[in-house]
């Protein structure tokens, strides 16, 4: 199907309009940006979409059953969870954490992982061997447990869950990255850099690093994906963001208790973090399809 | 050489905290109580020190005792490994019956209605926390259907929800491996005179194509295998199974060091013998490796 593109490329319309039309014309990377867009919004607008506060507790009011019940108010949207808690202002504002979590992850994994990468693709040798090594040994480490012991050890909050997942989640960056800078480490401008007399952190950063960006944003979307889940896992299991912030992954392991009798506690929460999740998979997926040269991978 | 570094990296996980003999005393314990818990476990020697002590040990197969069970780790490892490695086979095995047939229709049937209904059935997987997809099959199947046990792991029925959850959360990523290396495979040019030559066209299919669509698909699955184990920590606690993930976190949340240690150095070594096991069938499936390592 998308081999027609690359017909109509060599004579077509400009490559800007290429993309545009690409872009629209790919069903899932629409999705995956509005929904995106939805989340992220109401994330932002928080505090205007709702009038109640995330952490005030009621306890005259505890385990309200949302609108559709008989017992339910529409004051409560989503009813109230054990503590009297506004049910729906907790999942907005729990879209913040786990958007907030998941870019700084992505970030700080990202800058690891193309550092490294960028190194062992552009000098090869020895480098080439450390990186190799290092992704290796990073790779054979079980993620999940090394960071719930880290957590468990240094405590539940925010930059620690976020610092923790950036060290572990930088291997993709790395191995794609690395691959990359090989291929375009022999291509004429870089030679050309060279001939010139730029520095190497200017050849690596200014000329080579603008053509990776592509794949950049695309492992990214997938590594943002990938975090939320992991740091939903881990304050599920407790070990992760603490209490009372309004963490989807710990609404799940809040609600547990209540799984026979208030099921629509878990739902919520795991719905929200599936789309969520899945709207950045959509989206990265569909970004690499969209910039891809060959079409369908 | 990998195998030394991770277990450097497991021993110092210890020292992230600061001071170990702190966090094994707990709260409200006195200087006192610390000054014989770091002498009696020999924190108050030089890390160097201790880690080549706890490193000659682990090389004689001596994992340590642990600080909670006051057994040896690797009788408590042994104990429960069955549990985890029943999980993980069940577990591999019900993904691989998945993808591979699946993605070996949706490449025949490429960007039909089936084509499209897996793939979206793959990115829904990739995006579901596995957690929850495991409390909402308890809720569905024991709860309502009232048809399997929501916990524990004293007979095979117990395994079924558990080996799904883990399954399915392995099955995306083969199954697009598989469908995309059928594909290519059957536009290619062996293919064709394979057809031209007049043979059975799922003959072809099974023998030609998906011979060598199978390859890469080896190699993931080993390392797939790795990521069930590590996924178990999660499964394990949700469904009561006392593996080796669910030991990994009660010892966590009980700050006994020995045994987390441990099992991430036995994690780390199940995971490098996988990825050589998974090397050695790969040389035995593709006559081309052999050709050109011996």
């Amino acid at each position: 199907m998308k081999n027609t593109y690359q017909i109509e490329e060599i004579a077509g319309p400009s490559s800007r309009e290429i993309m545009f039309s690409r872009i629209l014309g790919h069903r899932g990377l629409i999705i995956g940006a509005a929904v995106l867009c939805v989340i992220t919004g109401m994330a932002i607008l928080a505090p205007i979409l709702t009038s109640h506060d995330p952490f005030t507790q009621d306890l005259s009011n505890r385990l309200v059953q949302p609108f559709w019940d008989e017992k339910g108010s529409t004051s409560h949207i989503l009813g109230t969870d054990a503590l009297g808690r506004d049910y729906l202002t907790r999942l907005i504002y729990g879209a913040r954490v786990s958007l907030l979590i998941g870019f700084s992850t992505a970030l700080g994994s990202g800058i690891i992982g193309t550092v490294l990468g960028l190194l062992s693709g552009y000098y090869g040798g020895r480098v080439d061997m450390l990186v190799t090594f290092i992704i290796t040994t990073r790779l054979t480490l079980p993620v999940v447990l090394i960071a719930l012991a880290v957590v468990s050890l240094v405590g539940g909050t925010l930059p620690v869950v976020v610092s923790v997942l950036s060290l572990l989640l930088w291997d993709r960056f790395a191995v794609v990255i690395r691959s990359a800078t090989k291929q375009i480490r022999s291509k004429e401008f870089v030679s050309a850099a060279k001939a010139v007399g730029c520095s190497t952190p200017r050849i690596l950063f200014v000329e080579i690093l603008p053509n990776l960006v592509g794949s950049l944003v695309v492992i990214g979307s997938l590594e943002v994906g990938h975090a939320i889940l992991l740091e939903s896992a881990l304050s599920f299991l407790g070990l992760g963001v603490q209490p009372p912030t309004p963490s989807w992954g710990l609404m799940v392991a809040e609600g547990k208790g209540l799984l026979f009798f208030k099921p629509w506690l878990i739902t919520f929460p795991g719905v929200a973090l599936a789309l969520l999740v899945l709207s950045l998979n959509l989206i990265g997926d569909g970004i690499r399809d969209v910039t891809a040269s060959k079409g369908i991978e | 050489m990998v195998a030394f570094v991770v277990s450097a990296i497991s021993f110092s996980l210890m020292f992230v905290s600061g001071d170990p003999a702190i966090a094994i005393a707990g709260e409200g314990s006195t200087e006192a109580d610390i000054q014989v818990i770091r002498k009696n476990f020999g924190f108050d020697q030089p890390f160097h020190v201790q880690y080549w002590k706890w490193i000659s040990r682990v090389a004689k197969g001596d994992l340590g005792e642990s600080f909670y069970f006051q057994k040896p780790v690797v009788d408590l490892i042994a104990e429960r490994m069955p549990v985890t490695g029943l999980l993980g086979l069940l577990s591999i095995c019900f993904a691989l019956t998945l993808s591979i047939p699946l993605g070996i229709i949706a490449a025949v049937k490429q960007n039909t209605v089936f084509d499209r209904f897996t793939l979206g059935l793959a990115t829904i997987g990739q995006a579901t926390p596995s957690f929850w997809l495991g409390l909402m099959l308890i809720v569905v199947s024991s709860v309502k259907l009232r048809i399997l046990p929501v916990s524990g792991s004293s007979s095979l029925y117990h395994f079924i929800l558990p080996t799904i959850v883990l399954g399915y959360y392995a099955t995306p990523s083969m199954m697009r491996l598989t469908r995309a290396g059928m594909i290519e495979a059957l536009q290619s040019d062996y293919i064709r005179t394979a057809h031209s030559k007049g043979l059975l066209p799922l003959s072809i299919l099974l023998k030609h194509a998906f011979r060598n669509a199978i390859l890469p698909v080896v190699s993931v699955a080993a390392v797939e295998f790795g990521f069930i184990l590590g996924g178990s920590v999660v499964v394990e606690s949700v469904f009561s199974l006392h593996g080796i993930g669910f030991l990994a976190w009660e010892s966590i949340s009980r700050n006994d060091f020995p045994t987390i240690q441990a099992i991430i150095l036995v994690y780390a070594m199940i995971y490098v013998g996988l990825t050589f096991l998974a090397d050695l069938l790969n040389a035995k499936l593709d006559p081309r490796l052999r050709a050109t390592t011996s």
